[in-house]
C-alpha cells in the first residue's frame, strides 16, 4: 500500500506508545497508552472523558507533535454548525464573481459550476481532516464535545462513521487515510451512546502521587525537588477533601509555576493560603481552609509521603 | 469467516470474549454484538502477554461509561480468574440487573388481564376523551380537587391514568443554533446564494435565519421519605409522564441518600418503570436528609445535568431534621446553577400553611417558585406553568416568608 510510510510512524506496541507519549512530555500510565495504541492501530476515534484539567486535550497535542502530524482543533460550543465545523463558501468573492459574470454575459450553467468550485471554498477543521496530507493523516481534536448540542453530535457521528462528508455543490469528500481522532468531554452532559459506540472509551482519572510528581518534574523543571514533592503531596491530600471542584493536574502545574516564581523552596501554611486561589477555583472551597486546617493538612500529606517510602 | 494467517493463537479466545460480554450484559451493561467483534480485534492488537494490557484493551471497547468501571472490574476479576463455576458468576452479578422487578411488573399485568375488574381502568384510559364528554364530569372534578393522601387505592389508580394524559405546555427556550426563518434578523448567505443562482444571479432574494428554540431540560429531585409517602409515588408517576412527553428529563430520588432513576423512568410502561425505580432506590419511606442529598447532587450531578439551562423541580415537604444551615447553603448553590428552581410542596394543601418549620424557612429564600402538588389540578397547573417564565404572586416564595415574619 502507498500509505506504508505513514503507518510505520505509528508505534508498533504498547511500550512504544508509552515511550512516544513520554518523549512528548506526557507522562501516561499503562492504561492510557493501551487505548492510545489501540486507537492508532485500529484506526478508531478515541473518546476521552474526565474531570477538567487532567490532560485530555494534551493527549492530542502530544500525539500531533511526536508523530509530526498536523493538529486540527475543533472547539465545540452550543450552536456550532456545519458552516464553522465543516465548510463555508466565500460569499463576498462569490458575489463579485457573479457581478463580473453578469457584465460579461456568461451563461447560467457555467456560472454555477464556477461559483461553487474549490476556489471559493473555505475549509473548516472537519473538512481539512478528511483532505489528503503529505505528512500523514492529521490529528483531529474535537474538544469538549459535551458543550455542543445534540444536533451537532448526530452530524459528527455521521462523519466519524465513514470519514466522509457530502458537499451538495461539489460532491463527496472521503478521507483516503482516516485521521487520528481524539474526542474529549468534561461530562457536563452525557454524550449519546451511539457516538461512544464508534469510539474507544477511556476515563482519565487524577494521577497517582508518583505519576503526578513525574508530570511536575517534566513540566516545571525549575521547581526544587522538595517543593515539587510538597506540592504534589498537598494536592493529593486536597483531592481527598469534600470539595466542589477538586484540583486537576493543570492546577497542580499552575501552582508549581506560581510557587517557583515566588522563589519558594518548600510549602508553608502562610504561603499556601496566599496562593490557594491558583488551586481552588470556588470561593466556597477556598474559605474552608483556614490556617490551622492548612497546617494540619500539610503535616498529614508529609506523613503520608513518609509512610509510603 | 476469512482464513487469517495469524489465527493459531486465537483458539477459543473469541468464544471466551463473547461469553465475557454475555456476563457484562447480564450485569446490566449495554454490550452489543458489534462490541464483541471489536473486543476480539483489540485484544489481538494489544496482545495477551500482560494482564493489564488485556484488561485495558477489553475496557477500551466494552466500557462506554465511567459508572460501569466497577462492574467491569468485578466481572473481569471473577471471569478471567477461574473459567469453571461460570454460572455461579452470573448468579453473583444478578442483583445488579433489574431482572427481578421486571418479572413482578409483568406478573401484575398478567393478573390484571385475568381479572376483568382490574382491567377496567386500562380501558378508561383509552376512551379518555369520551369520559370527559359524558356525565362523569362531576366525578372527574371531584377527583381533580381531591388530595392524593385521601384517595382510595382505586381512585389513586384512576388518578394515575389521568396523569398519563396530562398535556404538557409547549415551553421553549431560545438556543444559539440558527435555523431558517423568513422573519429572522440575520441573512443566510448560503441559502441566499444558492437561491439566487437558480435565476442566474439576476435576482438576489435575501434568505434569513434566526435562533431556534428547544425545550429546556428538566431535572426533578423527588423526596421519598416517610412524610412524603402518599405523594412520592404519584409524583414519580407524574415524572414518568413528563419523561414520556419531553425526553430530556433527569430524575433523582432522595430520602437518606440520592438515587438516579432517569434510565428506569425511560421505560415506556409506567408499571414497569415504577417497579424498576422501586428496585433501584433503597430508602423508601425512611428519614429525610435533604441537605446531604442536595450536597450529593451538587457535587456529583449538577455539572452533568444542569449545563443546558435546566429547570429544577424539587419535590419535598421541606421537613428537614438535619442541620438547616447546610440545607440553605446547598440549595443556594443549586439555585445558582440552574435556570429556574421550582419547589413543589404538598404541604401547601393546607390553607393555613405557614412557613414555620426550620427546613422550610431555610429553603424559601433560595427558590423561584413554590407550588402545591397534592391533587390532579395542581399537577395540571404545573404542566401548564412550565411554559411561563414569570412567576405570579400566588407562587412567589416571598409570600410565605413575609407571612412567617
Amino acid at each position: 500500500m502507498k500509505t506504508d510510510r505513514k503507518v510505520s510512524a505509528v508505534p508498533a506496541s504498547i511500550d512504544e506508545t508509552l515511550k512516544l507519549l513520554s518523549s512528548g512530555g506526557y507522562v501516561a500510565d499503562r492504561a492510557l497508552s493501551t487505548v492510545v495504541y489501540l486507537a492508532l492501530k485500529m484506526g478508531r476515534p478515541l473518546f476521552l472523558e474526565g474531570e477538567a484539567g487532567v490532560g485530555k486535550t494534551e493527549v492530542a497535542k502530544v500525539l500531533s507533535a511526536t508523530l509530526g502530524r498536523r493538529l486540527l482543533r475543533l472547539q465545540c460550543y452550543e450552536g456550532l454548525d456545519i458552516a464553522s465545523a465543516l465548510y463555508e463558501w466565500n460569499y463576498a468573492a462569490q458575489m463579485i464573481a457573479i457581478r463580473i459574470a453578469e457584465s460579461e454575459g456568461i451563461d447560467r450553467e457555467r456560472l454555477t459550476s464556477d461559483i461553487f468550485s474549490e476556489r471559493f471554498l473555505v475549509r473548516r477543521p472537519l473538512l481539512e481532516a478528511l483532505s489528503p496530507d503529505p505528512a500523514g493523516a492529521p490529528v483531529l481534536l474535537v474538544d469538549e464535545l459535551d458543550r455542543a448540542d445534540e444536533a451537532f453530535e448526530a452530524f459528527l457521528l455521521e462523519v466519524l462513521a465513514d470519514f466522509q462528508v457530502t458537499i451538495p455543490e461539489l460532491g463527496t469528500v472521503k478521507a483516503l487515510v482516516p485521521p487520528i481522532v481524539i474526542v474529549t468531554s468534561n461530562r457536563t452532559r452525557e454524550v449519546h451512546d451511539a457516538l461512544k459506540r464508534r469510539c474507544l472509551y477511556h476515563w482519565i482519572d487524577y494521577p497517582t502521587f508518583a505519576r503526578e510528581l513525574a508530570i511536575v518534574t517534566a513540566k516545571v523543571p525549575d521547581s526544587a525537588e522538595k517543593l515539587s514533592r510538597d506540592i504534589v503531596g498537598f494536592v493529593q491530600q486536597l483531592r481527598k477533601e469534600d470539595l466542589f471542584k477538586a484540583p486537576g493536574t493543570a492546577e497542580t502545574l499552575d501552582w508549581a509555576s506560581a510557587l517557583v516564581v515566588l522563589d519558594a523552596k518548600a510549602l508553608e501554611p502562610s504561603l499556601i493560603s496566599d496562593t490557594l486561589g491558583v488551586v481552588l477555583k470556588y470561593q466556597d472551597d477556598v474559605v474552608r481552609f483556614d490556617q490551622p486546617k492548612l497546617e494540619q493538612m500539610l503535616r498529614d500529606s508529609r506523613a503520608a509521603l513518609k509512610a509510603v517510602e | 469467516m476469512s482464513a487469517r494467517t495469524h489465527a493459531p493463537e486465537r483458539g477459543h479466545f473469541p468464544d471466551h470474549i463473547a461469553e465475557f460480554a454475555r456476563v457484562l450484559r447480564r450485569a446490566g451493561m449495554p454490550v452489543g454484538p458489534g462490541a464483541v467483534v471489536d473486543a476480539v480485534k483489540a485484544v489481538e492488537a494489544a496482545g495477551i502477554e500482560r494482564r493489564t494490557d488485556f484488561y485495558w484493551a477489553l475496557h477500551a471497547v466494552l466500557v462506554k461509561r465511567h459508572e460501569h468501571d466497577p462492574i467491569f472490574n468485578e466481572a473481569f476479576r471473577l471471569f478471567w480468574r477461574r473459567r469453571h463455576g461460570f454460572e455461579h458468576i452470573m448468579d453473583a452479578m444478578l442483583p445488579l440487573a433489574p431482572e427481578a422487578s421486571k418479572q413482578r411488573a409483568a406478573q401484575r399485568r398478567v393478573e390484571e388481564a385475568m381479572t376483568p375488574s382490574a382491567r377496567e381502568p386500562r380501558e378508561l384510559k383509552r376512551q379518555e376523551v369520551q369520559i370527559d364528554m359524558s356525565g362523569t364530569m362531576s366525578d372527574l372534578e371531584v377527583l381533580q380537587k381531591k388530595d392524593f393522601a385521601q384517595m382510595s387505592a382505586e381512585e389513586i389508580s384512576t388518578a394515575r391514568r389521568h396523569i398519563e394524559t396530562i398535556v404538557f405546555a409547549d415551553d421553549e427556550m431560545r438556543r444559539r443554533r440558527l435555523v431558517a426563518n423568513p422573519r429572522g434578523h440575520r441573512i443566510d448567505m448560503r441559502r441566499t446564494l444558492r437561491a439566487s443562482l437558480r435565476t442566474g444571479g439576476a435576482i438576489i432574494d435575501l434568505k434569513r435565519r434566526a435562533p431556534g428554540h428547544k425545550k429546556p431540560p428538566i431535572v426533578a429531585l423527588l423526596d421519598i421519605s416517610g412524610s412524603m409517602s402518599e405523594y412520592s409515588r404519584v409524583g414519580l408517576h407524574f415524572l414518568h409522564a413528563l419523561t414520556e412527553a419531553r425526553g430530556s428529563v433527569s430524575t433523582f430520588l432522595f430520602g437518606t441518600r440520592l438515587t438516579n432513576v432517569t434510565r428506569a423512568l425511560k421505560t415506556r410502561d409506567a408499571d414497569e418503570a415504577l417497579a424498576s425505580c422501586a428496585g433501584t432506590a433503597q430508602d423508601w419511606s425512611g428519614g429525610t436528609r435533604i441537605g446531604i442529598a442536595l450536597h450529593d447532587f451538587n457535587k456529583h450531578w449538577s455539572r452533568r445535568v444542569l449545563s443546558q439551562g435546566a429547570i429544577v423541580l424539587l419535590i419535598t415537604d421541606g421537613l428537614e431534621r438535619d442541620a438547616t444551615e447546610r440545607l440553605g447553603f446547598e440549595l443556594d448553590r443549586l439555585h445558582r446553577s440552574c435556570r429556574r428552581l421550582i419547589w413543589l410542596n404538598p404541604l401547601l394543601r393546607y390553607d393555613a400553611f405557614e412557613a414555620r418549620a426550620k427546613g422550610v424557612l431555610a429553603m424559601l429564600p433560595h427558590v423561584d417558585e413554590v407550588r402545591p402538588m397534592h391533587n390532579l389540578a395542581s399537577l395540571g397547573a404545573l404542566a401548564e406553568a412550565l411554559a411561563h417564565d414569570r412567576p405570579s404572586a400566588h407562587i412567589d416564595p416571598k409570600r410565605w416568608l413575609s407571612r412567617a415574619a
